[in-house]
């Protein structure tokens, strides 16, 4: 899985490839405006950690969020990016060290993509033979030819230039990402594939990301936390998604995550996860899915078939086991964090979570 | 030339013999344009040339130098475009007589007048095309750390480069058109042979002096065009 990464052969920066993050009671107030847009906001995350900031529109999300790298100012408390305050950094070279993609990508219409990929390490004075082969690493790192790089912005579709906003987000490597509603603007099928894809991305490169989005289910799929805030910049919980499923801290919790949490926390857990029954002569046409299908995915199968069971199959279509309903429904009276502890990757690989 | 006012045919410069054309006053004496270019038209052409060059180039950086002030002191956007929109109304004729009393028969007063449509005309475009540039771009460019002036001389100005050329184009030709008319104060330009052609009745004289105001400005729209298809690839380059 190991890429070649030229960004880290000198160190555009002295951060690690990935830093933790930490809201220090961070507070933002307009001039002139009697309300807080963020208000007395703490919280940290892990490095190679995606933190999810979600709420309603108004809830200061986007806010918080530019704060990180100085797009607006902070008002009183702090943000700590290694440790380091951002505070007292100059905010165009504290920028070029954080990852920046937002909904409109914002690509430069009247340079290449190559040109635009090349931004963040020209500013940071690159040399043209390392800009030229990390642009060809990172074109392959988000599954794009290379001769793409002599065209215009203006030549791709929307999810090929999504990908270049990636592309040129990480083109320094930096050790955090901030991402604002980054697949806002794909239509939902192209959504779900940039998604994964990120997911994925993420796996290898385990940066540490801020990810902002008003929708609860993107933010339950893509965050290894959530911070969900209400209006008036208030963090409202701020908990691995399992945990805001099952447990939500308040009635505007509640009603954020939806009625239908109990499904959605199913979705997060795999028939593979669970302790399965023995299989031993169902009937024939009882319906098969495989280790990897959600649960969620398993019950809508059985409502489907008139079933109360289903056989768990693995790769080669061996049965492994029987998923009953009783089963799945005694998954979410089970205490939090005991079937869906490894709900992705970087939290359980790296180590660096400690036990909420 | 009010020395010139002719009575009755053509007066022709009395070279001896001229040519059946010349006599019957055609429209297109070529032999005549050939004989008198050396010590007409040329001249004319370089003078003329010479106005052009100098107003669309002062006016250029004029405007946007005003552009990029207007343009960190949004304020200053809305009385500069009066004023600009003002001076463009103003009738050519007019503002060069007005110039007259300040400035004299001058070249200066041409220019004056000349650069002046120039800025009305390039002030506009140049506004526009920053204006236009995309608000994400913006955010994008300072998110990942460009300084200010990053931004203005890599993102906002090179995105706002065809709407500079388009008022470029639109400036030579307006400025080429009008130089003709500073003919009335005594400046050389194409309007010379122009004037000089209609008073006297003498077509081909006009005829040709207005064809190579024509050539010179679809010329210089021209090469405006190639120039702007090299620095702009990107504004053609869209999805096949």
């Amino acid at each position: 899985m190991e890429k070649k990464n030229t960004a880290q052969e000198e160190g555009a920066s002295s951060y690690p490839s990935a830093a933790p993050l930490e809201f220090r009671n961070v507070v933002k107030q307009y001039p002139g405006s009697d309300t807080r847009a963020v208000d007395d906001l703490s919280f940290e995350v892990p490095a190679g950690e995606i933190c999810v900031l979600v709420g309603p529109s108004g809830c200061g999300k986007t806010t918080a969020m530019r704060m990180v790298n100085r797009m607006i100012d902070i008002t009183d408390g702090d943000i700590l990016l290694d440790g380091k305050s951002v505070v007292d950094r100059n905010p165009p070279e504290l920028r070029r060290e954080i990852g920046y993609v937002i909904q409109q990508i914002g690509l430069f219409p009247h340079q290449t993509i190559a040109q635009n990929i090349a931004t963040v390490p020209k500013l940071l004075g690159w040399d043209k033979d390392r800009i030229g082969t990390r642009v060809d690493e990172l074109l392959d790192l988000v599954s794009l030819p290379n001769d793409m790089g002599s065209r215009y912005p203006g030549q791709l579709s929307g999810g090929q230039r999504q990908r270049i906003g990636v592309a040129r987000a990480l083109a320094a490597d930096p050790p955090l990402m901030l991402m604002d509603e980054p697949f806002g603007a794909i239509d939902p099928i192209n959504r779900e594939r940039l998604q994964d894809e990120f997911l994925r991305l993420q796996a290898e490169i385990r940066k540490t990301i801020v990810f902002v989005t008003h929708d609860i289910d993107e933010a339950i799929k893509m965050g290894d936390r959530i911070a969900i805030l209400r209006e008036g910049g208030i963090l409202a919980q701020y908990d691995t998604p399992d945990a805001i499923l099952s447990r939500p801290a308040d009635e505007f919790v509640a009603q954020f995550v939806g009625v239908d949490r109990g499904l959605k926390r199913l979705a997060l857990s795999h028939l593979g996860e669970i302790e399965l029954a023995a299989s031993n002569g169902q009937p024939a046409d009882t319906p098969r899915a495989k280790r990897d299908a959600s649960l969620r995915d398993a019950l809508s199968l059985m409502m489907a078939s008139g079933h109360q069971q289903i056989v768990v199959v693995d790769d080669n279509d061996e049965a492994v086991g029987v998923a009953s309903l009783e089963l799945i429904a005694g998954v979410l009276k089970l205490p939090n964090g005991s079937v869906t502890a490894p709900k992705k990757k970087t939290a359980s690989e790296t180590g660096e979570t400690a036990a909420p | 030339m009010h020395a010139m006012l002719a009575a009755g045919g053509p007066v022709i410069p009395s070279f001896g013999k001229s040519s059946s054309c010349v006599q019957d006053n055609g429209a297109f004496c070529f032999d005549w344009i050939r004989d008198n270019w050396d010590s007409t038209f040329q001249p004319a052409l370089i003078s003329h040339l010479k106005l052009t060059v100098i107003a669309v180039g002062i006016g250029f950086v004029l405007a946007l130098g005003l552009a990029l002030l207007a343009h960190q002191r949004r304020w200053l956007i809305t009385p500069l475009t009066l004023v600009f929109a003002t001076v463009f109304t103003i009738p050519s004729l007019a503002l060069f007589q007005v110039l007259v009393p300040i400035s004299g028969l001058t070249v200066l007063t041409a220019e004056i007048a000349l650069v002046g449509y120039t800025l009305s005309i390039l002030f506009a475009n140049i506004i526009t095309g920053l204006r236009e540039v995309p608000a994400e771009v913006r955010d994008a460019a300072r998110g990942m750390g460009l300084s200010d002036r990053q931004i203005l001389f890599r993102v906002e100005l090179p995105i706002a480069l065809p709407a500079v050329m388009a008022g470029l184009r639109i400036a030579t030709v307006t400025v080429i058109s009008l130089a003709t008319i500073a003919t009335v104060i005594t400046v050389q330009s194409l309007g010379g042979p122009i004037f000089e052609g209609i008073q006297n009745d003498f077509k081909t004289k006009y005829v040709a002096a207005g064809l190579l105001t024509v050539v010179l400005a679809l010329v210089a729209d021209g090469l405006l065009v190639i120039t702007q298809r090299r620095l702009t690839p990107w504004a053609r380059a869209r999805r096949a």
